[in-house]
């Protein structure tokens, strides 16, 4: 049986330009079917939006678990599976699983791991993996350190025109720290790298892009000196997006103090003057995607010595709040904050979504942008409560979220 | 080095407020005063230990536990004989032959020497931060004896006494203006970090000697002058203090082999022979003799303060003990203090 239509009225339209207008939207047989100003038709099911945003539901770039209260949470409607799994997503059939882990009420799109076993030796099966459902295919959370294989892949990912996402951490120099270095580091005695880690990885992945034509984009940048060099290369034309996560806009590495192990990140936290190269750079669109690198870790991951915890935060539910204290900060427009957590990870992954258009999907959320509460690491949805955000008083609530015009938050 | 006219009685805050904390897990959590008072405590012990009947009360009927995750022989021992001179009963748990290897986790551990109702639990472990994990997780005060690159301040307290003693100075004595040059591998030393605090809140001019790969970045905002020429770093300084270099980075990792290491940062004979004749040279041991430090510097009877800080080391660790176990006891001045600033 078809549900009847139904009409969100008295919302404000986030659309891909401009200020949020004042307007509905009709959805019919899970699509966007018209809106603007329009109002509901005889017979439609009618939902007053209460002057709530309507946005369309996040497009999450990159998380390690698939965690749906997190991502109702959050606002979520599709999430890019990094292909760092147990086993990876190196497989056709793992892929094609993966795939469908997550219908009706949630889209997972595979990331598929680049190389065997994620090791960076041995190219995986990408086109049978593409067939099989992945939009994308990744490095997962590490680096191919052999710039010959790096090659052969972007050039076999250039002919495929697949996505390829790469984490930018030179191994060499990375080593096993987990820290950047600095006063910070050295004051705890953490195994720490420079922040040139990264810098050295995007400098070579740009340089075999431009050389390949593939299209890459970095999971997250989180460095002035590799921002700098993203911005010059989309100058020149180079096929390049890059993304980050809001810890690297919001925090820095000063929060390693005491050995916050939910501060344990990969790549880790980086000085106060990156932290506001990030923001520089998503306001002047050099950062394309905030993702939330969602990595639900328990207390057997976490309760350790800091070295010893493993890398990643839960961060699906935290994703939204914290990108709109961009827009309360006026570093970019409600639109724009749109873009980054969806229109453009959709585009990234070539899928028809993100915006708020007739004949879309309806993937969409209610939001209230204002409406206040406090992260609360006991209290998430998630599968764990690993924030480096705990405490913390935020904006911004998802009221309603739709997957295909049926509600499920 | 500014030497205190107030009686030893007025020179810190009455009772607990001497020393508010309930755990040592770092020089960084210490105030000047607090250090000091540390020391000074210590003073008793240092004169009880060369007294032929070493043995005091104090900590009669308590339990202290030395959980070493990473393999030690004198710093174990020297908590061992610490506890003991005290009177307390001391038990000695060893990674290597406990269910850490069977895959217990550190807060299991924790938890279980917890139940055993531990009055002190004295802790080493290879990870920086792993003994302030246990610590807060346990009722009873915890030792940090050395935790990864952070932190290992029993180490620190008793080279300032051994400094202290060394120059003759009184109770209550800083190191104002002393000149100290660190040298070695900086970067994963835990006593360099602890020595760094302690020395700069005690007034002296801390100078860090190593190659770069053996430097942390930005050491100077500790309060430290960075070097790299060995040669320079020694110009002025008062005492010159060592640190051993693990064999495994000497082994092209970090330097290219030992005797390259020697040639540039070697404490040899013949450096030894430049400096003025009142520099006074220390190691927080174990040593390599003929690499960091030559034999003939190592035992010099009169500026080698190393088996020195060995004998602090025992009076150092007394003096924590009894002094974090205060509260616990009863001691009058101290109990009162209960919810102080932890």
């Amino acid at each position: 049986m078809t549900p009847r239509p139904l009409t969100i009225t008295g919302g404000k339209l986030v659309l891909p330009t401009g200020a949020p207008l004042p307007g509905a939207v009709r959805i019919a047989d899970g699509r966007i079917v018209a809106l603007g100003a329009i109002s509901a038709e005889p017979g439609d099911d009618v939902l007053d939006a209460k002057g709530a945003l309507i946005t369309p539901g996040l497009v999450d770039l990159g998380v390690f678990a698939i965690d749906k209260p997190a991502f109702h949470f959050g606002g979520i409607t599709r999430a890019a599976l990094m292909p760092d799994q147990g086993p990876p997503l190196d497989h056709p059939a793992r892929v094609r699983f993966a795939a469908q882990s997550g219908k009706p009420d949630m889209w997972v799109h595979p990331l598929g791991a680049a190389t065997r076993g994620l090791e960076g030796v041995e190219l995986a099966e990408i086109a049978l993996m593409r067939d099989a459902g992945a939009k994308a295919v990744a490095t997962g959370r590490r680096w191919i350190a052999d710039s010959g294989v790096m090659l052969r892949l972007m050039s076999y990912c250039a002919m495929l025109d697949l996505v390829l996402v790469t984490h930018a951490e030179d191994a060499g120099i990375a080593g096993t720290a987990v820290a950047t270095a600095g006063e910070m580091a050295t004051r705890l005695g953490l195994p720490a790298a420079p922040a040139e880690a990264e810098s050295l990885a995007v400098a070579r992945d740009l340089a075999l892009a431009e050389l390949t034509g593939c299209r890459l984009h970095f999971r997250q940048v989180t460095t002035t000196a590799a921002l700098d060099l993203v911005r010059a290369a989309k100058a020149r034309g180079v096929k390049v997006t890059a993304g980050v996560t809001p810890a690297h806009f919001m925090l820095s590495d000063l929060e390693l103090a005491n050995f916050r192990t939910f501060c344990r990140l990969s790549p880790p936290l980086r000085s106060d003057a990156d932290r506001h190269a990030v923001i520089s750079a998503i306001a002047d669109g050099t950062i394309d995607v905030i993702a939330s690198g969602h990595d639900p870790r328990g207390a057997e991951d976490k309760r350790l010595p800091f070295a010893d915890a493993e890398p990643g935060m839960a961060g699906a539910e935290t994703l939204l709040p914290l990108t709109l204290t961009l827009v309360r900060d006026g570093h970019i427009d409600m639109a724009r904050a749109f873009a980054l957590l969806a229109g453009n990870p959709a585009a990234l992954l070539g899928v028809e979504a993100g915006k708020l258009e007739a004949g879309l999907e309806a993937d969409l959320a209610l939001v209230e942008p204002e409406r206040p509460w406090i992260v609360d690491r006991s209290k998430m949805a998630a599968t764990a409560g690993n924030t480096p955000f705990d405490r913390r008083p935020v904006e911004g609530r998802v009221t309603a979220l739709f997957k295909g015009g049926n509600r499920i938050a | 080095m500014t030497e205190s006219n107030f009686p030893a009685q007025s020179r810190y805050p009455e009772g607990g407020l001497a020393f508010p904390h309930r755990d040592l897990t770092g020089i960084s959590h210490l105030a000047r005063h607090e250090i000091l008072y540390l020391l000074d405590e210590a003073e008793q012990w240092l004169a009880l230990n060369r007294q032929r009947h070493k043995r005091a009360e104090v900590l009669s009927g308590l339990t202290i536990i030395n959980a070493f995750f990473e393999n030690s022989t004198r710093t174990l021992l020297s908590f061992e004989i610490a506890g003991k001179r005290l009177g307390a009963d001391v038990v000695n748990m060893h990674a290597a032959t406990s269910s850490v290897k069977k895959g217990e986790t550190l807060i299991d551990t924790a938890m279980t020497l917890n139940a055993m109702r531990a009055d002190a639990i004295v802790i080493r472990h290879a990870s920086s931060g792993a003994v302030q994990l246990i610590a807060d997780k346990v009722d009873c005060p915890v030792l940090n004896a050395g935790d990864g690159s952070h932190e290992h301040p029993t180490q620190a307290l008793l080279d300032a006494l051994t400094i202290r003693h060394a120059l003759g100075l009184a109770p209550g004595s800083d190191l104002n203006g002393l000149k100290v040059t660190i040298c070695g591998d900086i970067l994963h030393s835990r006593v360099a970090r602890s020595n760094i605090l302690s020395l700069t809140a005690l007034g002296a001019d801390v100078t860090v000697c190593a190659p770069p790969a053996l430097m942390p970045a930005e050491i100077e905002a500790m309060g430290v002058t960075p070097s790299h020429d060995f040669d320079a770093a020694l110009q002025g300084a008062d005492v010159v203090m060592m640190l051993r270099l693990q064999l495994e980075r000497m082994s092209g990792q970090f330097i290219p082999s030992p005797r390259e290491y020697r040639h540039l940062y070697g404490l040899t004979l013949e450096r030894f022979g430049k400096l003025p004749p009142n520099v006074l040279v220390m190691h927080p041991g174990p040593m390599n003799r003929g690499i960091e430090i030559d034999s003939q510097v190592a035992d010099h009877p009169t500026r080698s303060l190393i088996t020195r800080q060995v004998e602090s080391g025992v009076a150092i660790r007394m003096a924590c003990l009894d002094v974090l176990t205060r509260r616990a006891r009863g001691v009058p001045g101290w109990a009162a203090a209960e919810g102080a600033a932890a």
